[in-house]
Order: C-alpha cells, then sequence, then structure tokens
C-alpha cells in the first residue's frame, strides 16, 4: 500500500484522484483543502452571479465522490513544507502526512499590485474563488458602482456576472484592448464594442494610479467613483513548496509530460505549473480546466506506478458575453488567413505548414476540428484547408482518415 | 459496446436520421407535432460534399476529451455511454472546442446536447439508425481498439 498526498482541492487534484484510482484502487489518498468546500467547478462563479447555476449545481463530482474513490479530505488547513527528508507534507497546523509521491495541485493566487491607498477602499474583493463570489454578492445592490480593474477573462466574465444586478460597470485595463491575452488588435474592439452596447464602459491603456477611499485617481488624471472594487488584474502560480525544496520553478511550477517536478516523487497540476505549450514549443503556465484534469490525471496515473503522458497541451478558450461566443486556441504567430461569415469571422494561423491557432469569432460549430488540428499538428495538406476554412467539417479529411473517425472504435 | 457507426458510401444525405434523431427525443407522441413547421435540434447531423455526405453523432470514445474538458463537470461516461447532464451544463461550449469529430451542438435552450444513443428515451435504441433506408448508419458492435 502506497500513501498519495494531493495539495489542493481543484479539479487538477480531481483529475488525479481519479488517475491514481484507474491504476490503484486502494491506497490511501490524502487531500489538502485550504477552501472549505468539495471540489468545485471554479469557471463557473460568474454564472453563479448570473443566476445561472446554484452552488449545489457546481460540485464538479457527485456528493458521494470522495468516499467512493477512498479519499480523506482535510478542510481549511494549508500545506506549508514538503520535507524531502522524512517524506511529510506538513501542514499549517503541524499535522504530518508521510508520502510516497505528492501531487502539488496548488492552483494560483490574484495579482494584487501594490496600488498607493489601496488599504483605504473598504470594499474590495476579488474574483477567483466561491467565496470570494459570495462576499462580492454581499456587497454589491441595484445601486452599486463597481469598479474592475482588468480586462481579462476573469474581470470581464465578473462584469457578465454583475450584470443587471448593480447600477454600473466601469472596467479599465493597462492594455490597449480587452481580452488582450486571446484575443489580437482587430477582434478585441468587435467583443469591446459588444460588452459597450450592453453597458459596460471600458478605460482601456488606463490604470489606477492611486486610490483615496471609493475614488480611483488614474494614471491618465481621469477620477472614477465607485462604491465596490474588484481585482482582477492577474494571477501568479502558488509554486512556493517546490521553490522551497529546490525543484525548478519559473512562472509556474516546471514539470514535463509525466507531470514530474525536478524532485523525484513530486508531481505537479494545474494552475500552478508550467508546462509544454505545442502550439508555441514553449513552456508556458496555461490555466485553463481542460489542461488542469488532463496534467492531473496524467501525474495520478503515474504516481501509482502507471505510464501516461500529456503532450497535446495547448491555450484554448470558449467564452462567450451577452450571447457573442468566441473561441481560441494555439498560437497566433504565423500567416493569418481570414473568413468573413454571414455571423462571424475566423482568423487562422498558419506556420510551418501546420495550424497553429485560431481565433473564431460567433461561428463556433464543430471548432473541436480545428482544435484537433492544431492538437494532432496535423499537416495541413493532408486535409482539404479550402473547406475547412470556410467550414468545419469532417468532409475536408480523405475518406480512409472519415473511415477510422466514423467507422471505427475511437 | 454497441455504437453508432457511418457508412458514408451508401448515405444519400436525405436528412432522415436528423429529423427521427429529433423526435425521438421530443417526448412526443406524434411526429408532426413534434417536427413540423418547427426549427428541429438533432443531435445526429448529416455533413459532407460534393457527392459525399455521412451522418454524424457522438463516437462514445474510449477516452472522451469532453468529458475531461466540460468545466462544468456536466460530461460523464458510464458505461461506455458519453452523457450530460443538462440540468448542469451552462453552455459555455468548452465541449465544442475540444470535440475532434464536432459532435455536439446546442438545444434549443442553448443548453448542450448530443446522442445518448437514445437508451433513455422511448425508442430504446438510436432512431436515427433505425429509421436510415439505406444502412448508411448501423448500431451494432465492434472491435475495441484500445
Amino acid at each position: 500500500m502506497k500513501q498519495y498526498v494531493i495539495i489542493g482541492n481543484g479539479v487538477a487534484a480531481a483529475g488525479c484522484i481519479e488517475g491514481i484510482r484507474s491504476v490503484d484502487a486502494d491506497s490511501k489518498i490524502t487531500v489538502v483543502s485550504e477552501e472549505n468546500h468539495a471540489v468545485y467547478c471554479r469557471p463557473l462563479i460568474s454564472y453563479y452571479l448570473e443566476g445561472k447555476t446554484t452552488p449545489a449545481k457546481m460540485n464538479y463530482r457527485s456528493d458521494d465522490y470522495y468516499e467512493k474513490m477512498k479519499c480523506e479530505v482535510i478542510y481549511g488547513k494549508k500545506a506549508v513544507k514538503i520535507d524531502t527528508s522524512s517524506k511529510k507534507v506538513v501542514l499549517s497546523d503541524k499535522t504530518e502526512l508521510p508520502y510516497d509521491s505528492v501531487c502539488v495541485a496548488a492552483g494560483s493566487k490574484p495579482f494584487v499590485p501594490p496600488f498607493e491607498g489601496l488599504d483605504t477602499v473598504s470594499k474590495k474583493f476579488s474574483f477567483m474563488t466561491l467565496d470570494d463570489t459570495f462576499a462580492l454578492e454581499n456587497a454589491i445592490d441595484e445601486n452599486s458602482r463597481v469598479f474592475i480593474v482588468g480586462a481579462g477573462l476573469i474581470g470581464l466574465k465578473c462584469a457578465e456576472g454583475l450584470h443587471g444586478r448593480v447600477k454600473s460597470i466601469t472596467v479599465c485595463d493597462l492594455a490597449d484592448r480587452v481580452l488582450s491575452s486571446i484575443l489580437d488588435s482587430e477582434c478585441a474592439p468587435i467583443m469591446q464594442k459588444h460588452l459597450e452596447d450592453n453597458g459596460i464602459e471600458f478605460m482601456l491603456s488606463d490604470t489606477p494610479a492611486r486610490f483615496e477611499g471609493n475614488r480611483a485617481i488614474m494614471k491618465s488624471g481621469k477620477t472614477v467613483d465607485f462604491d465596490v472594487l474588484v481585482l482582477a488584474v492577474g494571477v501568479r502560480a502558488n509554486t512556493a513548496l517546490v521553490k522551497d525544496i529546490g525543484g525548478e520553478v519559473n512562472r509556474g511550477i516546471i514539470v514535463n509530460d509525466k507531470m514530474e517536478t525536478s524532485v523525484s516523487d513530486i508531481y505537479a497540476a494545474g494552475d500552478c505549473t508550467e508546462g509544454m505549450d505545442i502550439s508555441c514549443g514553449q513552456k508556458r503556465v496555461l490555466a485553463l480546466l481542460p489542461n488542469a484534469y488532463m496534467q492531473g490525471h496524467a501525474a495520478g496515473v503515474n504516481m501509482a506506478g502507471g505510464r501516461e503522458v500529456f503532450d497535446k497541451a495547448v491555450p484554448m478558450n470558449s467564452i462567450g458575453f451577452f450571447g457573442l461566443h468566441i473561441m481560441t486556441a494555439g498560437s497566433y504567430d504565423g500567416e493569418m488567413l481570414e473568413e468573413k461569415t454571414e455571423n462571424g469571422l475566423k482568423r487562422f494561423f498558419v506556420r510551418d505548414g501546420l495550424l497553429a491557432g485560431f481565433i473564431l469569432f460567433g461561428e463556433t460549430e464543430r471548432a473541436g476540428i480545428y482544435t484537433s488540428l492544431v492538437r494532432e499538428k496535423t499537416p495541413l495538406d493532408t486535409v482539404d484547408f479550402e473547406i475547412l476554412k470556410k467550414i468545419s467539417s469532417s468532409a475536408a479529411f480523405s475518406p480512409e482518415i472519415r473511415r477510422k473517425k466514423f467507422g471505427g472504435v475511437v | 459496446m454497441k455504437r453508432v457507426y457511418v457508412n458514408e458510401e451508401w448515405c444519400l444525405g436525405c436528412h432522415l436520421c436528423e429529423y427521427n434523431c429529433a423526435f425521438a427525443n421530443s417526448g412526443m407522441k406524434y411526429m408532426t407535432d413534434a417536427l413540423k413547421g418547427k426549427k428541429i435540434f438533432p443531435r445526429i447531423h448529416v455533413e459532407g460534399k460534393d457527392k459525399i455526405s455521412f451522418a454524424v453523432s457522438c463516437r462514445h470514445c474510449t477516452d472522451p476529451i469532453c468529458v475531461k474538458s466540460c468545466i462544468a463537470g456536466a460530461i460523464s461516461q458510464k458505461d461506455g455511454v458519453v452523457k450530460i447532464d443538462k440540468n448542469k451544463c451552462v453552455g459555455c461550449l468548452t465541449c465544442v472546442l475540444v470535440c475532434p469529430y464536432g459532435a455536439l451542438s446546442a438545444g434549443e435552450n442553448g443548453i448542450m446536447q448530443k446522442c445518448e444513443l437514445c437508451l433513455e428515451n422511448s425508442c430504446g435504441e438510436p432512431a436515427c439508425v433505425l429509421g436510415c433506408p439505406n444502412r448508411a448508419i448501423v448500431y451494432e458492435e465492434r472491435g475495441e481498439e484500445k
């Protein structure tokens, strides 16, 4: 019998549990959960604010999940140290958990820049966790003027979630465009206009210089009066546990395709890691739920003595705001090919005869066919890319490929 | 397990499978009530080009990436069948972004739907296959490759 310790209780941890149990049915698994919640669907917090889901429905797994998986979960405590010489994980209350292998699935934390006067703001929130969300919900009412710092995925999803529940929403960002991590400078203004049409106000290329109570004085000299402040500037991977024991760490904990860190018997998965992005050939933090699950699963299988690699990681996002949906994947480095359609816009980025990435605006049907070309590095000369650009369809593949896809077990 | 397989050389592109699918999943007694004059939301779709046509529905993969990618924990696999819990789905379309077959699509209310082999509706086995005039889709056991 082995002893596994999983630090963190998000989706990467669930993947790890399920990976371990696919190989080892009985050994002890202990999960250290800083949050006092069973694993839940973190990306759904904005849908909760919007009234599209409930805390009960947001549970990622069934109520009897940990019992069925034979896991012990320690809630409300934090892992503070991994002692590699005695092979123990030490918790905040000095509890020691002996391990044969550890998976660090510690996630990330909000990055809060040292804004002058931030301590004078009474109602300020991050938007990362269920508890953040409940606290924010408690602080708002229909008269609230909300100021969101950060026009990325988190800030804008927060804006959408709050829309209709507050008086006004203003979003600022140091970048000159919205969603700067996933949209290029031509696509971003289309989404910005759509958000503005829905009542969200923007102050781009601008950021608070200082706060004076409920007023932000911006770098531009403008001022913003608000009742509730949301800080969604960015996130930082929780790397300290591995860094402290001399493990290789960059912006995230460095992992290989088996999810091993540079320290023996220590694995890592999810938002705290930096793994290979095959669409650009460089290691990157890819803080995305699907990657978290797949990394966690691979880590779990390998921890339990099986063999699984996760070597297909690419950035990808499917995200909608007020009915306008966008999907993006891969990297945008390469020749850009554009298709304008009746309902939307498609941009493809081709490099070395491969589809490196894409941006789809509005028209998202069967987008997974495109994603699979990126993920599988399918040479574009083996498919009818002229068809594919216009319409995502398996008609663009050869009959032999289609026979495999639709005539066999896949 | 039995799955729906495609014989594209026999597909006429008649779209009957789409109608039979939408009817079987409508819960209604009469096909006209369920389908006539309405935009239908089938879980199987005929695609093609030139003289080629073929019907695409969920492959019920042995290692389904939609299950691993669902941000709402709404997609699961039991006894090989990939199912979606419509109560949990929020319509984020991440499954559409990852499915390499293009097998998932949104239903009328924006919540996702997919082929669940008609195992839980009144048909009991895939209605698309039962109604296919030319055996261009079949429901059978084929070799497990993995």
